[in-house]
């Protein structure tokens, strides 16, 4: 009940603004005070048996592919309030989390691509799980499309949630690609049955980096998303000015 | 702390990764902008949001 009034209270973008406003202060230090030891355990955490100081790249790409699917994990579930529940925010939420979940998709393409050179002597194979995030990638540019191209966000706001609850069939795809299908890229090793098979000297600094991605990614969202109203605003108003002319 | 023989790799990982989320900030920071700029330009025209109209006030 507690949680329906909070959705509540929050569709009211002029009271979402006022608690983003408070947030946005605390959230920024603890992503920066996160980020920074996170990089700082990254710089002493030992190198890979194998892998050598490669190692280094995952505490990138790993959050970033995790981001990457809860970008549009997020949409796919804003997407059920725009259709269902007729948030007023939720078209907004899902709007914001487009442009940085492609960025933290481009970014685990290109970190992937980088840590697959030295390890498996090619930047780039069309294996399941690649070529699964490489359709995530294409998905998030043919929704910015979608949202940059409507001249009307409340019509595009439709064919845009449809567009994310179709494309969440990809996450698991993603997710379990590389136990359905022979894949060059290694099978999960964090999150699987029996525990994540990476030691603690590695494991620690990687989930300390994730906290600090997810953290940044929630900033970025708040930021975003109070664009978006006051972009919302501004086209009110013009129509405001365009009816009294 | 010794990178090893494939630095400029994870050199190069580690620049692309500052370059994507620095460029997102500083493009959601500018859009930031120019939406107060052009909320401000209204409405010293007096122009309001149907809200504020039908209120006659200002939130």
């Amino acid at each position: 009940m507690a949680l329906i009034d909070i959705f509540n209270n929050l569709a009211n973008p002029t009271r979402f603004l006022a608690l983003t406003n408070r947030v946005l202060p605390w959230l920024t230090a603890l992503t920066v005070i996160v980020l920074v030891y996170g990089l700082y355990r990254v710089a002493y955490a030992p190198d890979d048996y194998q892998q050598g100081a490669t190692v280094k790249i995952m505490f990138l790409h790993v959050p970033a592919a995790w981001l990457a699917m809860m970008g549009w994990g997020l949409m796919a579930v804003a997407a059920f309030g725009t259709l269902v529940w007729r948030h007023p925010l939720a078209d907004v939420a899902a709007r914001a989390a487009a442009p940085i979940g492609a960025a933290f998709t481009f970014i685990c393409l290109v970190t992937g691509s980088l840590w697959g050179r030295p390890m498996w002597g090619t930047y780039w194979v069309w294996d399941a799980r690649l070529t699964s995030v490489l359709v995530l990638f294409l998905l998030y540019l043919g929704m910015l499309a979608l949202y940059w191209t409507a001249e009307d966000p409340n019509r595009s706001a439709r064919a845009a949630a449809i567009l994310a609850l179709v494309g969440a069939i990809n996450i698991p795809i993603i997710k379990f690609s590389v136990d359905w299908w022979n894949t060059l890229h290694q099978p999960a090793s964090v999150i699987r049955m029996g525990g994540s098979a990476i030691d603690p000297s590695i494991l620690v600094p990687l989930l300390i980096m994730a906290l600090a991605f997810t953290l940044l990614f929630l900033l970025l969202l708040l930021l975003n998303m109070r664009n978006e109203i006051l972009r919302r605003r501004v086209r009110s108003m013009r129509m405001m000015q365009a009816a009294s002319i | 702390m010794t990178l090893g023989p494939h630095a400029s790799f994870i050199v190069a990982a580690y620049i692309v990764t500052v370059v994507v989320v620095i460029s997102m900030i500083a493009w959601i920071l500018r859009d930031y902008a120019a939406q107060r700029r052009i909320l401000g330009d209204l409405e010293q025209r007096g122009i309001k949001r149907r809200s504020q109209a039908s209120r006659g006030d200002e939130t």
